[in-house]
């Protein structure tokens, strides 16, 4: 069965691919460096399904509680979808732009990957305008005495001029649109990144371990305005962006022994198992006596800022976990009901754009018609729904410009295409 | 142009509406149960207890921002209420709640001046409510823990007993303030010095959830604050009360 996904995307992307595994000779570096094309060059499925699964997941955690969050990972263990969002992205992005840069140069992927930097900038600015126009609104209309403190917060629209400034630097951000500075950010040193792993894998990921143990110990952080510091410390995160795109670049083949061991496996199941133990009492207080003092003591606080090493390591639980049971093959990845997720998961930016406005605007008819529980949960599930909707329109007209735009001067690989790390 | 933006937007909602079909009534009958796990706490209040005890007068100390206030009606916050509560809960104790207002400050700023404030008051228990002005500017978390940390020591140096009150659930400025870590590092340091939180947030949200209140309500009006600092005194006191008597220890 042939896809909208495969269609557009499997295709001229595999191409490149095979030509240069056929080809040496077109690029004689490849040989000799660290990069290596990963084990087979069909688009991997299960990366769009589970991008697509963070993306969904984000939004819903967006939104006040309800009964959808339940689902969400983050309450049965200590990582949670942006961990996920983050790590797929560096390893698409490295997938991507890492062929890219073999196939024309360190100069055009440089170009490319900055045109990407861009579109997510200006995707990012395009939301905080949405964002403002929201709490203007709740500044003008709402007047609660119980929260005249709270209501203090929008003092800083007396001062549009600074604010927008500031957001246009990336310093100002409100709540929920933390994640795309952060991956501007890391895509904005993705060529940086790629050169060197271009010369040497693994020393790459070496330096990357290196910055975020130094970030602990020195206490890096950018500042953000008007005070206070980045929701996600990107010196801190990227590590995992970084191990994204070691994995991408040959790590993940090198590290499959280690992954389909046994003891692997049952250290994973271990750590998963006591961090939903964990996790069970923050949300059942009563059960609190029972965790023993000194590991909390020396657990709390479970720094999502700086990337805490148990959120990573649970991150890495559940990956190895999800590899191991997880076939590349698998059947249901094909499957029907599994295609709204993985098309979400392929246009993740705009999918996450999307689905930061659907959060803003739940919110809203939540806040205006003081939403039950049921009004709450269609407000979710539709939210999901027009995502997937948005994916599936995204696609298809990716697709018909595509046969076009070949009709017309030939193939040509279109990293965008790709899902666009 | 507000008035239109107002129309389109209650066109918009009324659309919303009949989509969603009828939904909760403003104004359900007023009740504000708190579930008992939300005010459990292994820790004590042993200078209440004794105070109790020994037929001394039980002296509170309220240290909080503005959200320990209402604007213009200071006999029905929730200060006021518990006052008004343990009074009749503890026939024959003396009970005095006084508040000390730091608008505005953090807690870093707060905890600076606790020691002096307790040396002078000589308080049996002190309610320190914090968290929403750090929250507000962003203040490092860890910052804001050892800033918490270093004010309860302080309290309890002076020789009182303490309780945390954590940050007002505010669900209109949640997309703007965000309120996790500094609840989470409230509960860090609760722990830490084995001393109870008060989880006003959680208690606020429970209310909202089970409909109790409307906490999302526009309303300009300030009956909704009254109600909710009546049931965050009421809930309070009997917080105290439970945690000063539970404790054999101190009964001998």
């Amino acid at each position: 069965m042939t896809t909208i996904a495969d269609r557009i995307a499997g295709r001229p992307f595999a191409e490149a691919a095979d030509a240069i595994a056929r080809e040496p000779v077109a690029a004689p570096a490849v040989a000799a460096t660290a990069v290596s094309p990963p084990a087979g060059s069909e688009r991997e499925l299960r990366l769009d399904l589970f991008r697509g699964l963070a993306l969904w997941l984000i939004f819903i955690d967006h939104l006040p509680p309800n009964f959808l969050t339940w689902f969400t990972i983050r309450n049965y263990g200590f990582s949670d979808a942006t961990e996920i969002f983050i790590f797929i992205s560096g390893y698409t992005a490295a997938f991507v732009y890492g062929r890219a840069m073999l196939d024309s140069g360190v100069v055009v992927a440089t170009a490319r990957i900055l045109r990407r930097v861009w579109q997510i900038y200006v995707a990012h600015v395009f939301l905080f305008t949405i964002f403002l126009a929201e709490i203007s609104y709740v500044a003008t209309s709402f007047e609660n005495p119980l929260y005249t403190e709270e209501m203090g917060i929008m003092d800083f629209l007396k001062q549009p001029d600074v604010i927008i400034v500031q957001a246009l630097l990336l310093r100002f951000r409100p709540v929920n649109m933390d994640v795309l500075p952060l991956y501007i950010v890391l895509m904005l040193f993705l060529p940086g990144i790629l050169w060197l792993m271009k010369w040497r894998a693994d020393v790459t990921l070496g330096l990357s371990v290196l910055l975020y143990a130094l970030t602990w110990h020195y206490d890096w952080y950018l500042s953000a305005y008007p005070n206070g510091f980045w929701a996600f410390n990107p010196f801190a995160w990227q590590l995992l962006f970084v191990f994204g795109a070691w994995c991408a670049l040959g790590g993940a083949r090198r590290m499959s022994r280690i992954l389909s061991s046994p003891i692997t496996l049952w250290i994973c199941f271990v750590y998963l198992f006591a961090a939903f133990c964990v996790t069970l009492t923050w949300y059942y207080p009563q059960l609190n006596h029972l965790m023993p003092r000194r590991l909390e003591q020396w657990m709390y606080p479970i720094n999502k800022t700086d990337l805490d090493v148990l959120r990573f390591a649970h991150f890495l639980a559940l990956a190895a976990i999800t590899v191991r049971f997880l076939p590349k093959d698998w059947p249901g990845l094909k499957s029907r009901w599994l295609r709204p997720l993985i098309l979400c998961g392929q246009h993740s930016l705009e999918i996450f754009c999307l689905g930061v406005f659907l959060a803003f605007a739940g919110h809203f008819v939540l806040a205006e018609i003081a939403g039950g529980a049921r009004l709450h949960f269609i407000i979710s599930i539709s939210g999901i729904l027009i995502m997937c909707g948005m994916a599936w329109v995204i696609s298809w007209y990716k697709h018909v410009a595509d046969k076009s735009a070949s009709r017309a001067k030939g193939t040509g690989g279109n990293a965008d295409m790709a899902g666009g790390g | 142009m507000k008035s239109k933006s107002g129309t389109i937007l209650r066109l918009t909602l009324l659309a919303g509406l009949l989509i969603a079909g009828p939904v909760r009534a403003e104004d359900a009958p007023q009740s504000c149960e708190v579930p008992a796990y939300l005010l459990t706490s292994e820790s004590r209040l042993p200078k209440v207890a004794e105070a109790i005890k020994n037929g001394r007068s039980l002296d509170i100390l309220v240290v909080g921002s503005r959200s320990s206030t209402i604007n213009t009606s200071d006999g029905s916050a929730y200060p006021s209420r518990l006052q008004a509560m343990l009074l009749d809960q503890l026939p024959g104790v003396p009970v005095n709640v006084s508040v000390e207002l730091q608008a505005k400050k953090t807690s870093e700023e707060v905890a600076a001046g606790l020691a002096k404030l307790v040396e002078a008051k000589k308080p049996t228990l002190v309610i320190w409510q914090t968290g929403t002005v750090d929250a507000m500017r962003s203040i490092d978390p860890d910052d804001f823990r050892s800033a918490v940390d270093e004010g309860v020591v302080a309290l309890q140096k002076g020789g009182a007993d303490v309780v945390l009150m954590n940050l007002q659930y505010s669900p209109r400025t949640e997309t703007m303030i965000s309120a996790a870590p500094y609840l989470d590092n409230m509960r860090v340091v609760a722990q830490q010095h084995e001393i109870p939180l008060f989880d006003r947030f959680a208690i606020m949200r429970h209310w909202n959830d089970t409909g109790d209140f409307n906490l999302f309500s526009t309303s300009h009006g300030i009956g909704l604050a009254k109600r909710v600092h009546d049931c965050l005194g009421r809930a309070l006191s009997s917080f105290v009360i439970d945690l000063a008597r539970l404790n054999p220890a101190q009964q001998n």
